[in-house]
């Protein structure tokens, strides 16, 4: 069984947000960057779970991305992981990335498909369900537990107010979050190790992205906050009530 | 001249030849667009349970007001069966539903979803195609757009602007930034952020169209559902109360849960709580957990760290309680009050009872 995971990296979450080039990108510029939280900790771990239960496994890490995200897949394959392959291009839209997974997932060797539920950056939420729309393979989103039974999997997906227990055959993909699995630091043996695993990178396909960001802006800045005193509480209501309107 | 002819019957010629060449091109070029390419926004129309979700009326008020910006109609597809009147979803302006009325699609699996709602915006001519960006949207309009070739804009949080372009603004950076996206593709698809969008209805009927589409068969198989503790889904709320370490322990949050009540609120937590297993994962909100916008968080015991920020700060008015003066969350507040939340809680319930003309 072959399983790939979808890594990205994004900007630590305590990272400044600010935009130059007429605000048109990212100020990178002394920025820490990360594995994306959902990618590591719930679809990363999840599937190195699953290879420590059953050892023939073959797990791949993929990321599409330039030669300055290597820092980031070398500390994804220090969690686990057999091999990683890196697309070299710049990441554009959510379509191009897809598109450049599901080229290398073409072949149809990949029993598992793990993404993150969404980047912390663009916030897109839509990789996974463009490689199983562009590979027609089953897709389960919202993942917050994975379990497998041979070629069955159970899938338990978070909705509106509840959960859904699903069962799917593989081949699937499957976005991730909270709950599939917990947070794990990797050791010096995996630091060790990620070193001579194998990092192919591939040229990426010609495509298309459909979108394009064309400006950022930042929030405006909130107004400051109103202190009410403790001994007079119940103003808290009066005001969220008669001023800001919202009870 | 062919084209003059193919105005001409449609009746505005007789107005035409009043103009100059100029005004002719610009006039054929119109009605060109409007007689051979008919376009539409198509809505799709989510439920659960045979009710229709909040969110579908939030989608419904934004996909007519941009099909009006737009001056082209709005259609509704709804997939599965429901129990309420389909027809008076035309109150929030879209003239037709489109329903594939068959109980197995009352499970959504995506690739099923996705090939049907493909015919019928094909049908439909639909130009753009409008989702929420709930559990929902985001399992069906990815796959969509790779199946349509259709740029995707998700968690959308205005109208387009169609001026230059189709521009769409969204949340980027878990709230603390927006990006304008340009989609660049004929069919553009959008999901909109769950209250971001007023509600607006008024008169009217939709016509429903029963589609004659025989779903494939399922590859996803639904086993059960399970409801959680809350009554009103976390995502769709417009009031929520939410706990931190605060509050000292589980066995502590039955005035959160009396005040949510009062309030019609959900309920929701900080990481360490759900962390420690006081409150369930469902109810975490923050970077790692869910993201909302409510029109009120009203945060209790919880500090404030930049990772809680990120799954609230795009709440319209944020209150909160917290002993320590110097909490952050102070910061990103818009109301607060220093001090034991233990005291503070029954005095607001208090005060919401009276409000509420219970006390």
């Amino acid at each position: 069984m072959k399983i790939l995971v979808c890594i990205s990296k994004t900007p630590d979450t305590t990272a400044k947000i600010a935009f130059t080039d007429n605000n048109r990108k990212f100020a990178a510029e002394g920025v820490q960057w990360i594995i994306n939280p959902y990618d590591e900790w719930y679809a990363l771990v999840r599937a190195i779970e699953l290879k420590e239960k059953d050892p023939s496994i073959v797990l791949h890490l993929i990321t599409v991305a330039a030669a300055d995200a290597d820092a980031v897949i070398r500390k994804a394959l220090a969690l686990g992981g057999d091999e990683a392959i890196r697309v070299n291009a710049d990441s554009q839209d959510s379509f191009y990335i897809a598109a450049q997974i599901a080229g290398v997932a073409r072949d149809g060797s990949y029993d598992i498909i793990f993404t993150g539920k969404e980047t912390i950056d663009y916030n897109g939420s839509s990789v996974g369900g463009m490689i199983a729309g562009l590979l027609d393979l089953p897709y389960v989103s919202l993942a917050a537990k994975f379990d497998l039974a041979g070629q069955t999997a159970t899938v338990v997906r978070e909705v509106e107010g509840g959960e859904e227990t699903e069962e799917v055959s593989l081949p699937v993909v499957v976005s991730c979050q909270k709950g599939m699995a917990e947070q794990r630091i990797p050791n010096m043996k995996g630091i060790m190790g990620a070193r001579s695993k194998p990092l192919k990178v591939l040229e990426p396909v010609q495509v298309e992205p459909l979108t394009e960001i064309v400006s950022f802006e930042l929030p405006p800045a909130k107004k400051g906050v109103k202190m009410i005193p403790a001994e007079n509480a119940e103003e808290l209501i009066r005001l969220l009530h008669e001023e800001a309107k919202v009870i | 001249m062919w084209k003059c002819g193919n105005v001409e019957m449609n009746g505005v010629g007789i107005v035409i030849y009043t103009f100059t060449y100029f005004h002719i091109s610009t006039l054929i070029n119109f009605f060109e667009f409007k007689i051979i390419k008919p376009m539409s926004v198509l809505i799709f129309i989510d439920h659960t349970d045979g009710h229709f979700k909040k969110t579908t009326y939030e989608a419904l008020s934004y996909g007519v007001a941009l099909a009006r910006q737009m001056a082209i109609p709005a259609e509704g597809v709804l997939l599965g069966t429901v129990t309420e009147d389909i027809s008076a979803l035309g109150k929030y302006g879209i003239q037709k539903v489109h329903q594939v009325k068959n109980e197995s699609l009352n499970a959504l699996d995506p690739q099923v979803y996705i090939r049907i709602i493909a015919a019928i915006a094909e049908s439909a001519k639909a130009t753009v195609i409008v989702f929420s960006h709930n559990s929902s949207g985001k399992a069906i309009a990815p796959g969509l757009s790779a199946r349509l070739n259709a740029g995707l804009v998700t968690g959308a949080i205005a109208l387009p602007d169609t001026s230059k372009g189709f521009l769409v603004k969204k949340n980027v950076f878990s709230g603390k930034a927006f990006a304008t996206v340009s989609i660049k593709s004929p069919v553009k698809i959008i999901s909109l952020n769950p209250n971001a969008y007023p509600i607006a209805s008024g008169e009217g009927s939709a016509e429903l169209l029963n589609e004659q589409i025989t779903p494939e068969t399922s590859r996803v198989k639904l086993k059960s559902t399970s409801k959680s503790s809350g009554e009103i889904p976390l995502t769709e709320a417009e009031v929520v109360v939410s706990g931190g370490r605060g509050m000292k322990g589980p066995e502590n949050w039955g005035p959160i849960e009396e005040l949510a009540k009062l309030l019609h609120a959900a309920t929701a937590c900080s990481r360490p709580v759900a962390d420690a297993g006081w409150r369930p994962h469902g109810e975490h909100v923050g970077q790692t957990g869910i993201a909302i916008a409510p029109n009120l968080y009203l945060a209790i015991g919880i500090s404030g760290a930049i990772q809680h920020l990120a799954g609230v700060n795009r709440s319209k008015i944020i209150a909160v309680i917290n002993k320590d003066p110097e909490a952050p969350f102070f910061k990103s507040a818009d109301y607060g009050i220093v001090g034991d939340a233990f005291e503070i809680l029954p005095k607001l319930i208090q005060a919401v009872k009276k409000l509420r003309g219970l006390a």
